[in-house]
């Protein structure tokens, strides 16, 4: 099984330890992983403000660096989301149209194609799961609170995996953090206000460590946690599953 | 009510989010009621079959809008009702105010109605020396405060209950410093008693009309509707084209999903129907577009007209839940109304679409299915594409979209300094990045993981 590692352009410049940890851990489960080299940004910044036609140069280089693969992992179910829905190429559209199927976010790579059963992962610590939107109401990571239907999460399924780990429930399961890319800092007051309120639901049910699938809600959220001097740090779900005693 | 047009959502977030306590107590005011909604779907085992009959009648009925239109005119013209249509807002009011001269009336009483709100009606004959009176509760202290409503079916949820003391002590002459909700309720209901017993005309919105009999229905939880049709001499009933059911049986899905979306009520206190004018009483219906069939016309937005205005989208919505109805501009504010808005005034109103994470609960909790996030995402498309945005901002998204188009520009940004590139709008570290406010930059690393698998793997 060959699997193509796309690191988003933020992950890749912000946060090089969540990649580091979803190829060791995709090499510990035994996948060939190849990263391209060339690889920026699945174009979503852009997209979600408005000028998705203006993303035609990152679909092209994305469908480039991205053909061939049996699969296409990421750390971040935003830009899988996107891609999924609208990577599409002029020069190679067959090709795109294969990676819009064949791409997942980490989380569901692990838990539906590889049918991981255990991790020897370790951290004892009390966690936070945040469910961003994406993941979970785009690619359906979890069950959504406003269904009327059966129970599920896939992040959870892979945290039970790891030993000494205690979950915290919050209050509100899966509300936005506020991030939203280019709302963030046009509608500044707002999105504050919802980082901090996610922010706070984990501190009141007293995680140490808040973890999700997506990076870049975990960067909203590290960004107040920081402002307020507090203790407790975010970390990407990989560095958790990846985890050695600590 | 006049709407606030020269600041745009996030100027107006920004000063409701002023005053921190406030926004919380507007947050979990709004997220109780999303609660009561979940508890009562969650009562119905086949709440998302039911969502999905609703959604694919209203789709029946938007693709076959002309055929159910002309039949529900034909029975209810059968039944003795009188039946206008009106192209846009000014010809709905010009038929109001036309029916009310000519019966030489110059009160109204009304009943709750977004539309007549979107016509801005009660402006229109104030203008005229036409006095109207809301009797809905919400509505009539929106009124009372000279404010629009904030919530289409809470108008008047920003309002503290002290606050609602202060209105009536002031207009309805209650005690000062009342806040007991009981007192100052039985306080306005004295007041409207008095109003609906001497108004010979009252106005009516419409939930729901049905083709196959004429009849149509408005839910309310205070009676004020029937209240005001049973005691006027002429009624009249301005309905939203879009607002039709097939048949009388179809009312049965809506009903059971419009009280359990809205407040998490089984169903509203009162689901009136009306067919037949009573001996003496004249009826009129207003059928009115205003923008209805543009919308109908636009591929990516027609669904939108499927909505049966239950609110449980802005209820869910966690920006409108911290920014206020009032936020919004516009006569339906949250999800919903930022995609409604910019059909009728792209221009006013293309800030809307982005007062969204695009989280996407919105969607899930619509009783008809309609894709709000998805048609957020689609209308930012389009107010770009029609030269809404400005130009700094479009210019940023060139510089930004070039430099991820090329790795040895990007990599080279990345290099630079990885606070330097700054074409990611949350990167720059300074006073002027709205990002830095209230949040931190993530602390740059040594080497990006470009950098590091190139030493670290073959």
């Amino acid at each position: 099984m060959k699997v193509g590692l796309f690191i988003p352009c933020y992950v890749d410049q912000f946060y090089p330890n969540a990649a580091i940890s979803t190829l060791k851990l995709l090499e510990k489960l035994g996948v060939d992983v190849f990263y391209p080299p060339k690889q920026t940004c699945c174009g979503q910044p852009m997209a979600n403000s408005g000028y998705e036609h203006l993303t035609q140069g990152c679909n092209e280089l994305f469908t480039e660096n991205f053909s061939g693969f049996d699969y296409i992992v990421a750390p971040s179910g935003s830009c899988v989301l996107h891609l999924k829905e609208y990577l599409k190429s002029d020069k190679n559209p067959a090709e795109a149209a294969s990676i819009r199927t064949k791409i997942f976010e980490l989380v569901e790579f692990l838990t539906d194609v590889l049918k991981v059963e255990n991790l020897t992962a370790s951290f004892p610590h009390k966690v936070g799961y945040h469910s961003s939107c994406h993941g979970q109401r785009g690619l359906k990571l979890s069950q959504m609170t406003e269904l009327v239907a059966p129970g599920y999460s896939k992040p959870y399924q892979l945290l039970s995996m790891v030993k000494g780990l205690e979950m915290v429930e919050l209050n509100r399961k899966d509300e936005c953090c506020g991030f939203g890319g280019t709302f963030c800092v046009v509608e500044e007051a707002v999105s504050y206000k919802m980082g901090k309120d996610r922010v706070d639901d984990h501190l009141k049910n007293e995680a140490e460590y808040i973890t999700g699938a997506d990076m870049s809600c975990l960067m909203h959220m590290e960004g107040i946690l920081r402002r307020q001097n507090s203790n407790v740090k975010v970390l990407h779900i990989s560095e958790i599953l990846n985890a050695e005693k600590v | 009510m006049k709407e606030i047009k020269d600041q745009d959502h996030a100027q107006l977030s920004d000063v409701f989010n002023r005053d921190e306590d406030r926004v919380n107590w507007h947050d979990e005011t709004l997220w109780f009621i999303r609660q009561k909604r979940d508890k009562a779907a969650h009562s119905i085992p086949d709440w998302e079959k039911l969502r999905e009959t609703a959604s694919q009648i209203k789709n029946n009925v938007l693709s076959n809008l002309h055929d159910y239109l002309i039949q529900f005119e034909e029975n209810a013209k059968a039944n003795g009702v009188i039946v206008h249509w009106a192209a846009d807002g000014k010809e709905h009011n010009d038929i109001v105010y036309s029916i009310l001269q000519k019966h030489g009336i110059n009160q109204m009483v009304k009943s709750k109605s977004m539309l007549t709100e979107e016509c801005h009606l009660n402006e229109f004959l104030e203008e005229k020396g036409i006095g109207v009176i809301d009797s809905d509760l919400g509505e009539r202290i929106v009124q009372l405060a000279k404010e629009p409503p904030s919530h289409i079916v809470l108008p008047c949820i920003h309002k503290k209950k002290e606050e609602i003391g202060e209105i009536f002590h002031e207009h309805l002459g209650t005690e000062k410093g009342l806040s007991d909700p009981k007192i100052l309720t039985e306080a306005a209901r004295h007041h409207l008693r008095e109003t609906f017993l001497t108004r010979r005309a009252t106005l009516t919105g419409v939930n729901f009309a049905v083709a196959e009999t004429g009849e149509y229905v408005i839910c309310t939880n205070e009676g004020n509707a029937d209240m005001g049709a049973h005691l006027a001499d002429v009624q009249i009933s301005s309905m939203g084209i879009e607002k039709l059911v097939p048949q009388r049986k179809h009312l049965s899905v809506f009903l059971r999903l419009l009280g359990r979306s809205a407040t998490g009520q089984p169903i509203t206190t009162y689901s009136s129907h009306f067919k037949i004018p009573r001996k003496g009483q004249e009826v009129h219906i207003i059928l009115v577009d205003n923008g209805r069939s543009t919308q109908l016309g636009r591929k990516d937005f027609r669904n939108s007209l499927k909505c049966i205005r239950c609110a449980a989208c802005m209820n869910t919505c966690p920006v409108y839940r911290r920014s206020g109805g009032h936020s919004y501009h516009s006569t339906v504010a949250g999800p919903i109304g930022s995609i409604l808005a910019p059909n009728l005034n792209m221009k006013d109103h293309a800030d809307l679409p982005f007062a969204s994470t695009l989280c996407g609960s919105c969607s899930n909790v619509c009783p008809v299915k309609i894709d709000i996030h998805d048609q957020l995402y689609k209308w930012r498309q389009v107010i770009v594409k029609e030269g809404y945005s400005n130009a700094g901002k479009t210019a940023g998204m060139k510089v930004m979209a070039s430099v991820l188009s090329s790795p040895n520009t990007y990599h080279l940004a990345g290099k630079m300094g990885r606070l330097t590139l700054k074409y990611i709008p949350f990167a720059v570290s300074n006073s002027f990045n709205p990002w830095y406010k209230n949040r931190e930059m993530p602390e740059p690393p040594k080497e990006s993981f470009g950098e590091w698998v190139k030493k670290n793997r073959k």
